[in-house]
């Protein structure tokens, strides 16, 4: 990822602002010409519940969160130590804890990180309506080099609503703040941001999806709340309806899956978000997408499992039911984002493959790519645009065929209000016409068309980012968001002297082995890296693709993200 | 479209399809078929402009044998797939049909959310109190005695279930009864349904000829409801749970709830949404 980089989190119960104060030094840093990656963990509880913000900025755009954090800062600890296996310290982290709040759990003290005292609290009561959040936020501007101008400016702009008083109290936090750790131990500290030569956003992963489905033309979406896909949802409500489109909250993810084949069906692009145990409840209806022709978009923001598992943290375990979970021989898409920023472009790319291909779409993104906020280049707007095939004016007498089996397996679709292409939509098995049928050789004949249609597509080169030394005898092998730790250690990696390529799948089905084979010519050993228990893409890969002899695989379960230093010491110290 | 409509007087058999249908000789649904086809020629409305929409069961057979549009769907999830069609193209008129299994067994949490949210559809549930096409299973609207089952042969022991006075507690906006032994009366009741806006609910007693033979009496067990029609609820709600089931061709209830059908505000370009996100 190039530049400098420092990382730290803010930690505290609920109510003590740590977010707050995280998305006020993200603005800053964005201000500062600085890039950023901010992810968040919390407990379990719907309100009051311990959270942390873990925040890494840089001079270059951020792929992923370090191997270590250099900064912790507790504005208490109640309970933070149950995130202490998702932050981890090193002997040359520092420890900011306020000592009115009692001893840094020995969870982060066995680190050997420094630990330094700062009284927030009591700081934060120098000033009329001060918040030790604010006092925190300043002792870590001051650390890293974030200018002063840059955070008052920030304060002024966001808590305008607030008032003056407002505005003046934390204005007077943050100054206690810095000024009470001008001598702290040193931290990287980031040379002045480079004005930025290309619009820059601010964005959630879900947000990204959510504008990407509206760039590839969605106009109708359903959806039943669950987390962590709820944003995505909650982005959309208010922008479809600017953009001509509705949203409808549905009684379950049954309806909401069966109402966007309705609405496709009617020839608007349609789409639902969910996460994993609503993907289970809709792999029926997805069944009859595929086998009624109907395109639709389904985003599966995937959290751990199985179950209810740890609804508020991300795994990459879906990969098995997305791919496999409907039953009979159901060809379909399978697509996975590489970073927050591709969000945007797989959901739009996502849509418009539905829409030209008239099947169903799953998008696999996560918890930890769909909550984390990035400041990124703005995403290009690309010409993917949902296409779907309209049936040619037909001859005298000639009946249309809504499954006609065409050469490409594409058969045009008509829409309600177009006279004289009255056909019924499917899920029994049927004739070219739709009439059900259960002879053999329409099963056959629909079966193949259905196949076809996906397996003889040009995806282009779409099908995976590939990055790094093109004649190097070792790949990275990865998928959805383990890409961005493999992205650090790839550069990591070649700094160091080695040759290694990375390949990053986006499309994960229907498989592409010509360009797989391509990918790898060359290469003599590969390292899958993903995060789940069982390695569900390591078996796909095995299943599906020719590997080297040389396999390893680097996988673990989930809510602990993979780090770029496992991937480089896999790589360094492979025999 | 409208010219099509000057120009041609549409006949039922206009929105009959070729596709012969699957169900046995002598069943209700028969007659409901061709009470929808008399219904869409009573109003005129042209085939293309049509869709019908159903789930799984012998009477959610009836899109293919309609030259309208049709989706035919997985069982149960019917209302779901007509609610996001009419919501995306509101311009359509969407009728739902099934069977009493479909609609409130496995598709009864959408039946009490379709009824709630009332957009403007018009569901036939063609209810014969068992469920066929897997050869004779007690339904919800199965009494709790009837011992006809392989599945439940002591009978399913369990109390029926009143579709409509639960379709009054939920909100649709139009419920009548009707039955197939009289099809002028059904293609009359439909008609009215399609008309009313909102969620409207039909329950048509439809005979299986062949797991419920003894329905073959239903004929002569029906009487016209003595009743006017009524938009108070109480009342419609106390005509409803002293009934026997056996008072049909009439509406029950029409109510007055504007229809839900969200409309967009703006046309925006997407590149306008771009703010939410620039620095």
């Amino acid at each position: 990822m190039g530049g400098q980089t420092v990382s730290l989190v803010m930690a505290g119960s609920g109510g003590a602002g740590v977010v707050t104060a995280g998305s006020l030094l993200l603005e800053a840093a964005a201000r500062a010409g600085w890039y950023a990656y901010m992810t968040r963990s919390s407990g379990p509880q719907i309100r009051g519940g311990e959270a942390a913000v873990m925040i890494r900025l840089g001079t270059e755009p951020i792929a992923s969160h370090d191997d270590r954090f250099h900064l912790l800062v507790g504005v208490d600890w109640q309970n933070v130590g149950r995130f202490a296996a998702e932050i981890p310290l090193g002997p040359e982290s520092l420890i900011i804890g306020d000592p009115g709040e009692g001893a840094t759990p020995e969870v982060f003290t066995r680190s050997g990180a420094q630990q330094i005292a700062l009284p927030m609290k009591a700081l934060a009561k120098t000033v009329p309506d001060g918040r030790p959040n604010m006092v925190a936020f300043g002792a870590i501007a001051g650390m890293i080099g974030l200018g002063e101008d840059v955070v008052l400016g920030v304060l002024r702009d966001t808590l305008k609503r607030k008032g003056e008083e407002a505005i003046a109290a934390s204005i007077a936090a943050f100054r206690a703040g810095v000024a009470a750790a001008k001598d702290f131990p040193a931290v990287p500290r980031l040379p002045a941001g480079t004005p930025a030569t290309r619009e820059r956003w601010s964005i959630t992963g879900n947000e990204a999806t959510g504008m990407g489905a509206l760039r590839g033309g969605v106009r109708f979406v359903a959806a039943y709340p669950i987390t962590p896909a709820t944003e995505v949802l909650e982005w959309l409500a208010p922008a479809l309806p600017k953009v001509g489109g509705v949203l409808v909250q549905a009684e379950d993810e049954l309806a909401s899956i069966n109402q966007i084949i309705g609405g496709s069906y009617g020839g608007v692009p349609s789409l639902t978000a969910t996460s994993g145990p609503g993907l289970a409840l809709m792999t029926e209806s997805l069944g009859l997408a595929v086998a009624a022709e109907v395109p639709i978009v389904v985003i599966d923001v995937m959290r751990v499992g199985p179950s209810t598992g740890i609804a508020t943290k991300s795994e990459q375990a879906d990969l098995n039911i997305a791919v496999y979970g409907l039953h009979g021989d159901a060809p379909h898409l399978v697509l996975a984002p590489t970073s927050v920023a591709d969000c945007l472009f797989t959901t739009q790319w996502a849509v418009h493959l539905a829409e030209s291909l008239q099947t169903a779409a799953i998008v696999l993104t996560d918890q930890a790519m769909g909550q984390a906020r990035a400041v990124m280049p703005r995403s290009a707007a690309v010409s993917f645009i949902g296409q779907r095939e309209k049936p040619a004016a037909l001859a005298e007498g000639v009946q249309y065929k809504r499954y006609a089996n065409t050469a490409s397996g594409v058969s045009p679709m008509a829409i309600p209000g177009m006279a004289g292409y009255t056909y019924t939509a499917d899920g029994l098995e049927h004739n070219e016409t739709g009439t059900p049928s259960s002879q053999a050789s329409d099963h056959q004949a629909q079966l193949d068309k259905r196949l076809r249609k996906l397996t003889g597509y040009h995806y282009g080169e779409h099908w995976a980012d590939i990055t790094g030394d093109q004649d190097a005898d070792t790949a990275i092998l990865t998928w959805g968001s383990s890409a961005g730790p493999a992205r650090e250690a790839l550069e990591r990696l070649r700094a160091a002297g080695h040759a290694v390529k990375l390949i990053a799948v986006r499309l994960i089905s229907p498989v592409q082995p010509e360009k797989f084979a391509q990918a790898l010519q060359g290469v003599e050993r590969v390292l899958v890296v993903e995060q789940s228990h069982s390695g569900q893409f390591h078996r796909y890969l095995r299943a599906q693709y020719d590997l080297p002899r040389q396999v390893k695989a680097l996988h673990h379960p989930g809510p602990l993200a993979v780090r770029p230093g496992a991937i480089v010491e896999h790589i360094t110290q492979w025999s | 479209m409208d010219a099509c409509v000057q120009q041609r007087d549409y006949t039922a058999k206009n929105y009959k399809s070729d596709v012969k249908p699957i169900w046995c000789p002598g069943c209700g649904d028969y007659s409901v078929l061709a009470a929808i086809t008399r219904a869409l020629a009573t109003l005129q409305l042209a085939p293309e402009n049509v869709a019908v929409v159903s789930g799984i069961g012998c009477s959610s057979r009836i899109p293919a044998y309609t030259s309208v549009y049709g989706f035919h769907g997985v069982h149960g999830r019917a209302l779901p797939v007509a609610t996001g069609l009419k919501i995306a193209r509101p311009d359509l008129t969407v009728l739902v049909t099934g069977g009493d299994g479909d609609g409130f067994s496995i598709g009864g949490n959408h039946f009490l959310h379709a009824c709630r949210r009332n957009v403007d559809l018009t569901y036939i549930v063609m209810d014969n109190q068992v469920y066929g096409m897997t050869k004779g299973q007690a339904s919800p609207t199965t009494d709790p005695d009837w011992e006809g089952s392989k599945l439940t042969p002591d009978g399913a022991g369990i109390e029926s279930f009143h579709p409509l006075v639960v379709a009054l507690a939920a909100g649709a906006n139009f419920i009548a009864r009707c039955s197939s032994s009289d099809p002028n009366n059904v293609a009359d009741i439909i008609t009215q349904a399609i008309r009313h806006p909102g969620f409207s609910m039909v329950q048509v007693l439809s005979p299986c000829v062949t797991f419920r033979p003894e329905q073959l009496e239903w004929k002569h067990m029906v009487r016209t409801a003595a009743v006017d029609v009524t938009d108070d609820a109480a009342r419609a709600a106390r005509r409803l749970m002293t009934d026997d089931g056996f008072n049909v061709g009439k509406v029950l209830y029409k109510g007055d709830r504007p229809a839900y059908q969200p409309e967009p505000k703006g046309a925006a370009a997407v590149a306008d949404l771009e703010a939410d996100f620039a620095l």
